[in-house]
């Protein structure tokens, strides 16, 4: 990468601090931990709930 | 007088050598048609049951990488800009490994895909993930930077505080390289290649709404089983 390429993600992410926490009792969480189990739950869900291209016509009709 | 006559070829067969009985053994397990399906049921087609698939596209791209990573060397990962490029394919199809695999994880489990003679399928799934952990942290340490510093000697009191610590030294950069990139790696492999035999032996795991209503019709004296599209899903 360039460095107009990091000059630019360096504007955006500034990564130049202590890591932010999620602190509640004994769990100590680094937010960027915290934003990937989030997104492991919307992906799980969405699997669940968007419907698979072809699913109902595999299935007949009958699903 | 004539000679006795001879025995019966049966008789006389030669014992089976070790081939032919693994051979036997492996065919009778898996015969071709288990092995490489046509196709899947069409319970299948659905989002969920893409992660375990997504799972092993990552650690092909893990693989990939990592081999390219162990032939050029720290060097050329750290100062040059497709060293980089690689360390980050490495990087984060890793993180994506993990993530997919999670996703699975869940999925199977509220699935309970040990359902139908699948326990060793879930066990064996379990023991990838719980190898996978140490095979991605002793990546983490094997990076030759400061990075991997502050990770040895943070991880390092977590081992010695279990008693690993004297065989499974987190600072010792040589072995923890060696176990990276061979020891655990072949582990992994090894693991997922059970898994997805397994998988195959036994077929992907019905949804329970489809073992209900499978279970339905073969009580019913009428029923045939023609419907609900689970075949070779079943237990085998």
């Amino acid at each position: 990468m360039g460095h107009l390429g990091t000059d630019v993600l360096g504007a955006v992410f500034n990564l130049n601090h202590p890591a932010h926490t999620v602190d509640w009792s004994f769990i100590h969480l680094s937010v960027a931990n915290v934003v990937v189990i989030g997104l492991m739950f919307i992906v799980f869900f969405l699997a669940i709930l968007l419907p698979f291209p072809g699913a109902s016509r595999r299935r007949g009709g009958a699903s | 007088m004539s000679s006795v006559a001879p025995d019966p070829p049966a008789a006389h067969a030669p014992a089976k050598s070790w081939t032919v009985k693994v051979r036997e053994a492996g065919v009778a397990a898996l015969p071709p048609e288990k092995l490489l399906p046509d196709g899947q049921p069409t319970y299948v087609a659905s989002w969920i049951y893409m992660f375990g698939v997504a799972s092993i596209a990552s650690l092909i791209t893990i693989i990939g990488s990592g081999f390219i990573l162990a032939l050029k060397g720290p060097a050329w990962w750290h100062y040059t800009g497709i060293g980089h490029f690689f360390n980050s394919i490495h990087l984060w199809s890793v993180e994506l490994f993990f993530f997919v695999m999670v996703v699975h994880l869940w999925g199977k489990y509220w699935m309970a895909a040990w359902r139908g003679g699948r326990t060793r399928v879930w066990i064996t799934g379990a023991i990838v993930f719980l190898v996978a952990v140490p095979t991605a942290l002793t990546g983490y340490v094997s990076q030759q930077n400061f990075d991997a510093q502050w990770i040895s000697t943070q991880a390092k009191d977590a081992m010695n505080s279990v008693g690993a610590g004297a065989f499974f030294n987190l600072t010792n950069f040589g072995q923890m390289y060696s176990w990276h990139i061979l020891l655990l790696p072949v582990a992994v492999v090894l693991l997922v290649s059970v898994h997805v035999l397994l998988v195959r032996k036994h077929g992907v795991v019905p949804p329970f709404e489809l073992e209900q209503r499978k279970a339905a019709l073969a009580a019913t004296p009428a029923g045939n089983g023609a419907s609900g599209g689970a075949d070779g899903a079943g237990k085998s």
